[in-house]
């Protein structure tokens, strides 16, 4: 008889691929604001997943950096540009003909090697609880400088976006 | 032999070894070294030049002191040790070598020192003094060299360098065209020279000329069906170098090189190398001729023979051109020539009697007497500003006493007038004709009296009479740097047959020399070498003198009447003229001497054209099977193959993508499976 | 059925696919780096799971990582779009075939 959680599983793993596909191949709107905020709510069912692997930190991080200020950033850049391009453009039907066997075949071929996969997991150990408070403690243990350095990127990141966006490059 | 005995050779061998290796040496290392010196430092980089080849020069003697019965091998180390074949670069220093070594560091020291008064003037004054010490180091490496293959790089190397001498006013195209006539001419020749090499080391198995020399004695019919073949090909390196017809064309050009140039060429180098070598390898000759099946008919026709033949019809063709030229050196050039066919002829006839004793003294004394006329002709043209035409000189004996005089006593070594040293050298090779081949004999003797005959006409138009042409009125005595070599050369010039010197050769070449009366026995009885030389001085100098009377006298006394004979035409003709007779006696035979044969005519009218087609042939060849098919083909296909990977790099991100997604599902299909 | 770790990693493998089928069949700009950004949560989701079934926390770590560099990388990805859409008036792939020679 299925658990609960498993059909919590089942529901969120629907919906995040459902949403995933609209957001790449919506058949009804091409715009991309339409494959944003489909992208976010994608990102929210995906948090429910993590919710379901007892990963809440990541969970809440995922739904406040990536729905959260990612989105954001890129609604702003499509409101920026004004992008209706793309709508008034053709499909590539061989484009997207020949992509999607591609991309089918890879798929298959991953996912006939999960099915085959006997993860071997410990017998008798539980599954890891991933509490906030043990994150946490490995985050600012173990993984210090890469922590360290985290922060170096994002001001390096920082200082090239505005380097970027300044009207003249010289 | 005892250890300790045997211990002492060994050091005084290597002793020997060091100073070998110094006289072959140190005109390079002074040449090169000079090469550095500021082009301003002309007097510092002559002097340097002409140290290393005056060092040169006395190691040398004292090596020709010390070298004895046995020769020494000097190998300093192996070039290339392939199986079968280890080419050692080594010098072997007998009496032939070291006698040979010092002919040509006294002249080339000689034609140095006048050097610096004749370039004074040259803006290229350092260039020169290096190409000439390059020009000795080779060779004297030729001389030295104990193999072929040494021998042959050596060879090589004064080819080069003679390229460089000849066209040293590379400004003028006459002279440049000459240094590429004169490089050519000779790589045909020594194109011969290497298979010659190749087939004895192929049936010997061995280069260095003592074990050749070994095995030959041993079985002098080694080579079997390619005797006479490998003889007639080494030959052909002679050939060139030494400019025996067909290929003596590029010598008379040669004298576009400056003339001490000419003098060092002509005299104790270049052209010298080609009858040393042959004396060298002269085992090959003394052989048994014997060819390959399709030349049965020609029996037992040694290589010896048509090479006497050559020479002679060489010597010949020469004195009749010289009969006919205008020009100072370019009479010189083609005495040069006829005395070369001697020597060839010598060599080759000596086949028969075992030893080329008879050239090879020859070319000693033809170095000295012949360096001494250019020299001299050198000093003529310095005095009348580069006047060549010896129809434009006359008067000249008393406005440069010194000159006339070396020139006179030059032209009477050349001639043949006893007691000058020609004249003993020339009777050894008409003894040598008359003993083996009597029609050579006879052209031997018309040689003689042409050679007479147009030295007497040179020196009686240029240096007698009045003066036809403002530049010879003006002359002047040459410098006395210039004037002094003149002075030195003349000595060996009279005296040099003097010494018992036909007999060293003799016994230096390993045969029964045929020398004559006191000096002959006196030899016999003592070891040669520099001491016995002095001792036996005085019973030789007797000898010497008279020999030649004694020991053939029909020999000795044709050579003494082609002399007078001679003389007495060219005076007859000459004497009071003042300008050629000889055309309008002898019509077109002297158009056609003038004309030297039109052998250059002929080689631009048959073989040009002949080189032309092949050339084109060639290029046909090349351009549309080799670069057509091979090339192009090959660059097509791939351009092909490039082409249509370019349809793949469309620049499209997406395509990119794709592709690389279709990659990736294959690499995973793999390694998922 | 219990639900494992390979039920996770085939989400994972699908959500993976759709993101590299939306890089090579869209063409704005735009909506391919939202879907470079759907990839990279697949292979977060895989190394959540990961974590969860191997008893280790040092997944979520990295996740937690790549969520961070994630973020600076759309920031500057955007800027760079937006650089290049002022240069070049577009943001359509197909009109940015400079590579090809």
């Amino acid at each position: 008889m299925p658990q609960f959680t498993d059909l919590l599983f089942y529901a969120f793993a629907g919906l995040t691929l459902l949403f995933g596909f609209l957001c790449v191949a919506n058949p009804l709107s091409r715009n991309p604001v339409t494959s944003a905020m489909f992208l976010v709510l994608t990102i929210i069912s995906m948090a429910g997943l993590f919710v379901l692997l007892h990963a809440f930190f990541l969970a809440a991080v995922q739904i406040l950096v990536y729905a959260g200020a990612v989105m954001v950033l890129f609604l702003f850049v499509i409101m920026l540009l004004d992008l209706k391009e793309e709508d008034r453009r053709k499909l590539n039907k061989t484009a997207v003909g020949l992509g999607s066997l591609a991309v089918l075949g890879l798929a298959g071929v991953l996912v006939r090697a999960m099915l085959a996969a006997k993860p071997v997991i410990a017998a008798g150990s539980k599954p890891v609880e991933g509490s906030t408070k043990e994150l946490g403690r490995i985050l600012f243990e173990s993984y210090l400088l890469p922590f360290e350095i985290l922060s170096i990127l994002l001001l390096v990141a920082m200082v090239g976006v505005i380097l970027l966006s300044k009207k003249e490059l010289k | 032999m005892d250890a300790h005995a045997t211990q002492q050779v060994a050091e005084a061998g290597s002793k020997y070894q060091d100073l070998a290796w110094m006289v072959l040496a140190s005109p390079l290392i002074c040449g090169a070294g000079s090469w550095f010196l500021s082009r301003r430092l002309r007097g510092l980089t002559a002097g340097f030049n002409i140290a290393g080849v005056l060092l040169s020069l006395v190691l040398g003697v004292i090596l020709f002191g010390i070298s004895g019965d046995h020769p020494l091998a000097a190998t300093a180390f192996h070039w290339l040790p392939i199986p079968g074949l280890d080419l050692t670069i080594g010098l072997q220093i007998d009496r032939l070598s070291s006698l040979m070594a010092l002919v040509v560091t006294a002249v080339a020291s000689l034609v140095m020192i006048y050097s610096t008064g004749y370039m004074h003037d040259d803006r290229s004054y350092s260039r020169f003094f290096c190409t000439l010490s390059l020009f000795v180091f080779s060779m004297l490496g030729i001389v030295l060299a104990d193999n072929l293959m040494m021998i042959f790089v050596f060879w090589e190397l004064v080819g080069v360098s003679s390229y460089l001498l000849i066209g040293f006013w590379h400004e003028r195209p006459a002279a440049g065209d000459a240094a590429k006539k004169a490089f050519l001419s000779n790589r045909l020749g020594d194109f011969g020279f290497l298979l010659g090499i190749l087939i004895v080391w192929a049936a010997t198995g061995t280069l260095n000329l003592a074990e050749l020399s070994a095995k030959f004695g041993a079985n002098p019919s080694i080579l079997g069906s390619m005797a006479s073949i490998a003889g007639l090909l080494v030959f052909m390196g002679a050939m060139g170098k030494s400019a025996q017809f067909p290929l003596h064309v590029w010598l008379p050009d040669a004298m576009e090189g400056p003339t001490p140039v000419s003098a060092l060429i002509h005299a104790a180098t270049m052209v010298a190398a080609g009858v040393y070598m042959l004396c060298r390898v002269f085992f090959l000759y003394t052989a048994p001729g014997a060819w390959p099946a399709p030349l049965d008919f020609l029996g037992g026709l040694g290589a010896g023979t048509i090479i006497g033949y050559i020479g002679g019809f060489t010597a010949l063709l020469a004195a009749l051109i010289a009969v006919q030229q205008n020009d100072i050196k370019r009479i010189l050039a083609y005495s040069t020539l006829s005395q070369l066919g001697y020597m060839v002829m010598a060599v080759g006839l000596g086949a028969q009697l075992g030893t080329p004793a008879s050239g090879m003294y020859h070319l000693v004394t033809h170095a000295f007497f012949k360096a001494m006329l250019f020299l001299g002709a050198g000093s003529v043209i310095h005095a009348c500003h580069h006047e060549q035409d010896i129809w434009k000189m006359g008067g000249l004996w008393k406005k440069m006493p010194k000159t006339f005089w070396t020139f006179v006593i030059g032209t009477a070594a050349l001639a043949g007038l006893p007691p000058f040293s020609g004249f003993y050298s020339k009777d050894e090779v008409l003894v040598t004709a008359l003993e083996v081949n009597p029609v050579l004999f006879v052209i031997a003797v018309l040689v003689a009296i042409l050679t007479t005959f147009y030295m007497v006409r040179l020196v009686v138009v240029a240096f007698l009479g009045e003066a036809r042409s403002e530049s010879a009125s003006h002359a002047h005595e040459s410098p006395t740097v210039m004037t002094w070599p003149l002075l030195i050369l003349a000595v060996p010039s009279v005296a040099l047959a003097w010494l018992p010197l036909g007999e060293f050769i003799g016994s230096a070449l390993g045969g029964h020399g045929h020398g004559h009366g006191a000096a002959h026995t006196a030899v016999e009885k003592y070891p040669v070498g520099i001491l016995p030389l002095i001792e036996n001085l005085s019973n030789g100098v007797n000898g010497a003198l008279f020999g030649p009377f004694n020991h053939n006298a029909l020999a000795a006394m044709m050579g003494l009447f082609a002399v007078l004979i001679g003389s007495s035409l060219a005076w007859t003709c000459y004497g009071k003229a003042s300008s050629d007779p000889l055309p309008k006696t002898l019509g077109g035979w002297a158009r056609l001497l003038k004309g030297r044969f039109y052998f250059d005519e002929i080689y631009s009218g048959v073989f040009v054209p002949l080189h032309d087609f092949a050339g084109a042939v060639a290029d046909w060849i090349d351009r549309w099977i080799i670069a057509g098919l091979g090339i192009r083909g090959l660059h097509g296909s791939v351009e092909l193959v490039g082409r249509a990977l370019r349809l793949v790099q469309s620049g499209n991100l997406q395509t990119y993508t794709f592709l690389f997604a279709a990659g990736l599902a294959v690499v995973a299909w793999f390694t998922l499976r | 059925m219990e639900t494992g770790l390979p039920h996770y990693l085939i989400v994972s493998a699908l959500l993976f696919s759709l993101g590299l089928l939306g890089v090579i069949a869209r063409r704005s700009l735009l909506v391919m780096y939202m879907s470079l950004e759907l990839m990279l949560n697949a292979a977060n989701l895989a190394l959540v799971a990961f974590s969860r079934f191997n008893q280790n926390l040092n997944g979520q770590v990295m996740v937690f990582f790549i969520i961070t560099v994630a973020a600076a990388e759309v920031a500057v990805g955007l800027a760079l779009i937006v650089a290049l859409f002022r240069k070049r008036q577009t943001s359509h792939v197909e009109d940015l075939a400079s590579l090809k020679l």
